[in-house]
C-alpha cells in the first residue's frame, strides 16, 4: 500500500482546494482549518499527521462533505469523483456515505451500536442501498472478516460489540467500511486506542485489505511511525495549515520544516541510567484482585530505589494501574507485603498515618478529571500544604508561588481556574500538588499519555529536573516505550498481572529478551517505512521455524 | 440458569417481600384510623354496648395480630373475606364479588387508555427528538405541559362540555353495567380515556424525547450518519433500542397511575371503577374492601415496575448476552 512503485495510481479521486472550516465555542466562530489543498488519486493512501488541534480529523470528515455539529465549512471546494460535495444535497451525500466513501472511527467500542450484532451493522449500508441482497452481503462480510484475520469469521458477526476485543472491533469496523467496496476510506486515528501489540495486527490487516481492493484512503494519526507504515504520501498539519507534504520515504529521510523535525522530539530525550541500591519502597510477592476471583496482581515483586525512576510498562489489563492502587492502599493486597523506608506499610489506606500518606503521592493521566474545576490554583496546591504541613495564610501563598516557580509557571496563575489552562499546564499543576506534600515517592500513572509529543517532552524534562532537585523517586506507569527510554533508570515489564522482567534500562531494552518483552518491544512502530513489512516477515519466519 | 432469568426471579421474590411489608403497613395503618365500622353504621347515638356487640358479631373484638394472620392466610388461599356491609344480614357479599366487576372496569379503562397513550407518546417523543427545537417540538412540549398542568377534573369537564354536550359524540356519563356490550363500553369509556391520555402523555413523551436526545451525540449515531443512514431511520433503528430502559420505567409508572390514581376521573364521569369503590369503603370503614383494594394497587405497582426492569434487562445486550 505504501511504496509508490508497487501500485498504479489512477486519476484524481478527491480534490480539495482552499478548504476553510470554522468551529463554534461559546457563540464565537473561530477558524480551525485555514485554507488547505489536498489531492488524492485512486488507490492512493495519504497520511494526515499533526498534534491535537491541527484540524486533521476535521479535514478528514470534510473530505466526506461532513462537518460535526458546532463546525461549518465556510470556504473552498471539495470535489469527489466529479461531485461537488459542498453543493451536494444531504440526500446525495447520504447516498455516497457508506457506499462510496466510508469512515473508520477512532474508538470502535464507541462507534459500534451496542444494541446490534456486528453482522447487522456490517451489512447495513450494502443492504439498504440495494448494492447486495442480505445473504450476499453476509457471505461477503464473512469473506472480509477472514481477510482481516478475525478469529472464527463465520460466527464472529453474531456477536455483540461488547463480546469482542478492541483490536477485533477495529478490524470489524474496517470490514464494515469495506462492505460496499468504497472508492475512499477515511481512517480517523484507528489504532490510537489500541495497545502496541494489538496495533501491529490491526495495521497489517488494514494495510492488506486496502491494497487488495485498491481503495484510496486518508489515514489520520498523530504517530509518524504508524503513518510511515500506511501512507504513500504524508501531509503534516499544524494549526489548520499545511506545514509540508511529501512522499513517505522522502519525508522521513529529510523533513524540510523545523516543525516536522520536532515531531521526533521525545525520541531524542535520553536519560543516563543510574543504578542505586538504596531502596525506599519494595513490593514483595503481592497478590491483589477486585472481585476476589481473578488475580489482577499475581505474586508481584518490585523495588523502587531512592531518587530514581522505575518505569512500569505493559499493555492495558496487565495490572500496572492496579499496582499503583495497591501501593497507595486504595486496593489492599490479598497477599504479600509492601515495605516503605524499611518498615511494613499497613495494607489499607485508612490504617496509614498522615506522615506515611504524605510521603507517597500520585499524579493521574487526566488532569481534567483529577483537578477540581471549581477550585483556584491557590486552593489546589495550597490544600496539601495546609493538610500535611499546617502552613496557612501568607506563608501558604508564598509556598504556592515557590511551587509555581518550580513547575515553570508564572506567579500570576495563582488565582486562575484549571479550565483556563492548557493540557500541559494542568498537568504541571498536578505535579505541583504532588510536590507540595514533599513526598519521597510520586506514582505517575500515564501522566503524559493524553498530551502531544512536544508537551510530553516538556513535562518529562520538568519531572527529571524536579527529581534532581528533590531526590524524589518516581514509579512511572506507561504503555509508551519511547517515554520509558527517555526517563527511566530501571524497567519493570508486566503482563497479565505478573512481572515478566525487571532490571536496569539497558539490560531490559537490549537482548536477550524474555518472549513477552520481545513481543512488546518489537511491536513499537519505528520510523522506518519498511518496519511493518520486515516485522511481519520476521514473525512469519519464526512461526515456520517453531 | 440464564442470568436474566435469575435476575427476574430475584426481583419477583423481592416484589413478594415488598407486597408482604405493604400488607402489614396497610393493615396497621387502617387499625390506627379513628372510629370503626360499627360507629360508622350505627351512628352517633350508638351506646358502647351496641358497638361492642356489633364488633363481636363481625369478629372485630379479637386482637389485631390474630385478625391479620387470618386475613393473610385466607388471601393466600384466594379468599379476600366478606364485606362488613351486609355482614349481619342474610346476604353476605364476598369482597371478591364486590371488587371483580369494578376491577374489570378499571383495567378496561386503563388498557384502553394505554393502547392509545403509549404509542402516541412514543411517536410524539420520537418526532420531537427528530425535529429538536423546531416549531413542532416547541408546540408539542407546550401543549403536553399544559395538559399535565391542568387539573384532571377540569379537563374532564371541558371535554364533557365540548365533546358530549355540544358535539354529542360521547355520553356525558360513563355508567356501564355487566350487560353493556364491548362496543358500547368502549364508547361510554371514551371521554375518561381521552382525559387520562391527556394527563399521562406529557410525561412519557418528554422522557422518550430526552432519552433519545441523550444518545444523539454518541459516536455510534455519528457513525450511522456517516454510513448514510437517514436521520429518521437512525433514530428509530440506532437510538431507540438503546433508550428503552428509561422510557419503560416512565411508562410503567404512568400505567400504574392509570390503575390506582384515577378516582377523580371516575367520579366526574360516574364510571364504576375500583377507585370509587375504595373511596366509598374508606368512608364507611369497610376494612376488608379497603385492604383488598390497597393490596391490589400495591401488586399493580410492583408488577409494572418489575416489567420495566425486565424490559431494561432484555434490551441491554450486555446483560442478555454476557461475554
Amino acid at each position: 500500500m505504501k511504496s509508490d512503485t508497487q501500485r498504479v495510481k489512477g486519476e484524481a479521486l478527491l480534490e480539495i482546494r482552499g478548504l476553510k472550516i470554522e468551529g463554534n465555542s461559546d457563540g464565537v466562530w473561530h477558524p480551525i482549518v485555514k485554507g488547505v489543498d489536498l489531492t488524492l488519486k485512486r488507490g492512493e493512501v495519504l497520511g494526515l499527521i499533526g498534534e491535537s488541534g491541527a484540524g486533521k480529523s476535521t479535514i478528514g470528515l470534510a473530505a466526506m462533505g461532513f462537518a460535526r455539529p458546532g463546525c461549518r465549512i465556510v470556504d473552498g471546494t471539495i470535489m469527489f469523483d466529479g461531485i461537488d460535495l459542498r453543493a451536494a444535497s444531504e440526500a446525495e451525500k447520504r447516498h455516497l456515505w457508506g457506499a462510496r466513501i466510508a469512515y473508520v472511527a477512532q474508538s470502535a467500542a464507541a462507534a459500534f451500536n451496542p444494541a446490534h450484532r456486528l453482522i447487522d451493522q456490517t451489512v447495513e449500508t450494502a443492504v439498504r442501498d440495494g448494492i447486495r441482497t442480505r445473504d450476499q452481503a453476509v457471505a461477503d462480510s464473512v469473506d472480509l472478516y477472514r481477510r482481516l484475520q478475525l478469529p472464527n469469521p463465520e460466527h464472529i458477526g453474531d456477536r455483540f460489540p461488547h463480546q469482542v476485543s478492541g483490536g477485533q472491533l477495529q478490524r470489524a469496523m474496517t470490514a464494515m467500511a469495506m462492505s460496499c467496496r468504497p472508492d475512499l476510506i477515511i481512517f480517523d486515528e484507528p489504532t490510537t486506542a489500541l495497545d502496541v501489540t494489538t496495533q501491529v495486527e490491526v495495521l497489517a490487516a488494514m494495510r492488506n485489505i486496502v491494497e487488495q481492493f485498491h481503495t484510496a484512503a486518508i489515514y489520520i494519526t498523530h504517530d509518524l511511525a504508524v503513518v510511515a507504515q500506511m501512507a504513500d504520501r504524508i501531509m503534516v498539519l499544524r494549526h489548520g495549515l499545511e506545514v509540508e507534504e511529501a512522499p513517505t520515504r522522502e519525508m522521513l529521510k529529510e523533513p524540510k520544516q523545523d516543525y516536522t523535525k520536532t515531531l521526533w522530539a521525545v525520541r531524542s530525550l535520553v536519560k543516563e541510567e543510574s543504578i542505586s541500591d538504596d531502596v525506599t519502597l519494595s513490593v514483595r510477592n503481592v497478590d491483589a484482585s477486585y472481585s476476589g476471583v481473578v488475580k489482577v496482581l499475581d505474586n508481584v515483586t518490585v523495588c523502587l530505589p531512592r531518587g530514581r525512576t522505575v518505569a512500569v510498562v505493559g499493555e492495558s489489563g496487565s495490572g500496572k494501574s492496579t499496582l499503583a492502587r495497591a501501593i497507595t492502599g486504595l486496593l489492599p493486597p490479598s497477599k504479600g507485603e509492601i515495605q516503605f523506608n524499611g518498615k511494613v506499610l499497613p495494607k489499607a489506606l485508612k490504617d496509614r498515618d498522615k506522615d506515611t500518606l504524605r510521603r507517597i503521592q500520585m499524579i493521574y493521566q487526566s488532569a481534567d478529571t483529577s483537578l477540581n474545576p471549581r477550585q483556584t490554583i491557590r486552593d489546589i496546591i495550597g490544600r496539601p500544604l495546609e493538610f500535611y504541613h499546617g502552613v496557612k495564610g501568607a506563608a501558604r501563598d508564598r509556598r504556592v508561588a515557590e511551587l509555581l516557580d518550580a513547575i515553570e509557571l508564572d506567579e500570576s496563575y495563582i488565582d486562575r481556574l484549571p479550565t483556563e489552562l492548557s493540557g500541559g499546564q494542568k498537568q504541571r499543576i498536578s505535579i505541583a500538588r504532588a510536590l507540595a506534600a514533599q513526598p519521597d515517592i510520586i506514582i505517575c500513572d500515564e501522566v503524559t499519555s493524553a498530551l502531544d509529543q512536544i508537551v510530553q517532552e516538556e513535562i518529562l524534562t520538568l519531572l527529571m529536573k524536579l527529581q534532581k532537585e528533590t531526590n524524589v523517586s518516581y514509579l512511572f506507569i506507561t504503555h509508551d516505550i519511547a517515554t520509558v527510554r527517555a526517563i527511566s533508570d530501571e524497567i519493570v515489564v508486566m503482563h497479565q498481572g505478573k512481572v515478566v522482567q525487571q532490571g536496569p534500562k539497558t539490560q531490559v531494552l537490549n537482548p536477550p529478551h524474555p518472549p513477552y518483552t520481545e513481543l512488546l518491544l518489537s511491536s513499537v512502530p519505528q520510523m522506518d517505512p519498511d518496519w511493518l513489512t520486515n516485522l511481519l516477515a520476521d514473525r512469519a519466519r519464526a512461526k515456520v521455524k517453531a | 440458569m440464564h442470568p436474566v432469568l435469575k435476575t427476574v426471579l430475584q426481583r419477583l421474590g423481592l416484589g413478594l417481600l415488598t407486597l408482604f411489608v405493604v400488607s402489614v403497613l396497610i393493615f396497621a395503618s387502617l387499625e390506627m384510623l379513628p372510629g370503626g365500622f360499627a360507629e360508622a353504621i350505627l351512628g352517633q347515638g350508638a351506646t358502647p354496648e351496641t358497638v361492642a356487640a356489633f364488633n363481636k358479631q363481625i369478629g372485630l373484638d379479637r386482637p389485631a395480630a390474630v385478625r391479620y394472620v387470618e386475613w393473610i392466610w385466607n388471601i393466600l388461599h384466594g379468599d379476600f373475606g366478606y364485606s362488613y356491609a351486609g355482614m349481619g344480614g342474610s346476604i353476605k357479599r364476598s369482597v371478591s364479588d364486590l371488587i371483580a366487576p369494578r376491577l374489570y372496569n378499571t383495567f378496561f379503562l386503563a388498557i384502553m387508555t394505554a393502547i392509545v397513550a403509549v404509542p402516541l407518546s412514543l411517536f410524539l417523543g420520537i418526532m420531537a427528538a427528530l425535529y429538536r427545537n423546531s416549531w413542532y417540538d416547541r408546540t408539542v412540549n407546550a401543549v403536553t405541559l399544559t395538559t399535565i398542568a391542568t387539573p384532571e377534573f377540569f379537563i374532564a369537564y371541558l371535554l364533557m362540555f365540548f365533546l358530549a354536550i355540544k358535539a354529542k359524540w360521547f355520553p356525558t356519563l360513563s355508567t356501564v353495567s355487566e350487560s353493556t356490550t364491548l362496543l358500547e363500553h368502549l364508547w361510554r369509556a371514551g371521554l375518561p380515556a381521552i382525559t387520562l391520555t391527556l394527563v399521562i402523555v406529557a410525561h412519557m413523551m418528554r422522557m422518550t424525547r430526552a432519552a433519545l436526545i441523550n444518545l444523539l451525540a454518541s459516536p455510534y449515531m455519528e457513525m450511522a450518519q456517516l454510513k448514510g443512514v437517514p436521520r429518521r431511520e437512525a433514530i428509530v433503528k440506532h437510538a431507540l433500542p438503546n433508550a428503552w430502559a428509561p422510557i419503560a420505567t416512565v411508562i410503567a409508572f404512568n400505567l400504574a397511575y392509570l390503575v390506582v390514581g384515577v378516582v377523580v376521573v371516575e367520579v366526574v364521569f360516574v364510571y364504576p371503577g375500583i377507585g370509587q369503590l375504595m373511596v366509598d369503603a374508606v368512608s364507611s370503614r369497610d376494612m376488608p374492601v379497603v385492604q383488598a383494594c390497597a393490596l391490589i394497587f400495591a401488586a399493580t405497582y410492583i408488577l409494572l415496575n418489575l416489567s420495566a426492569d425486565v424490559v431494561s434487562i432484555i434490551t441491554n445486550p450486555r446483560l442478555l448476552h454476557p461475554k
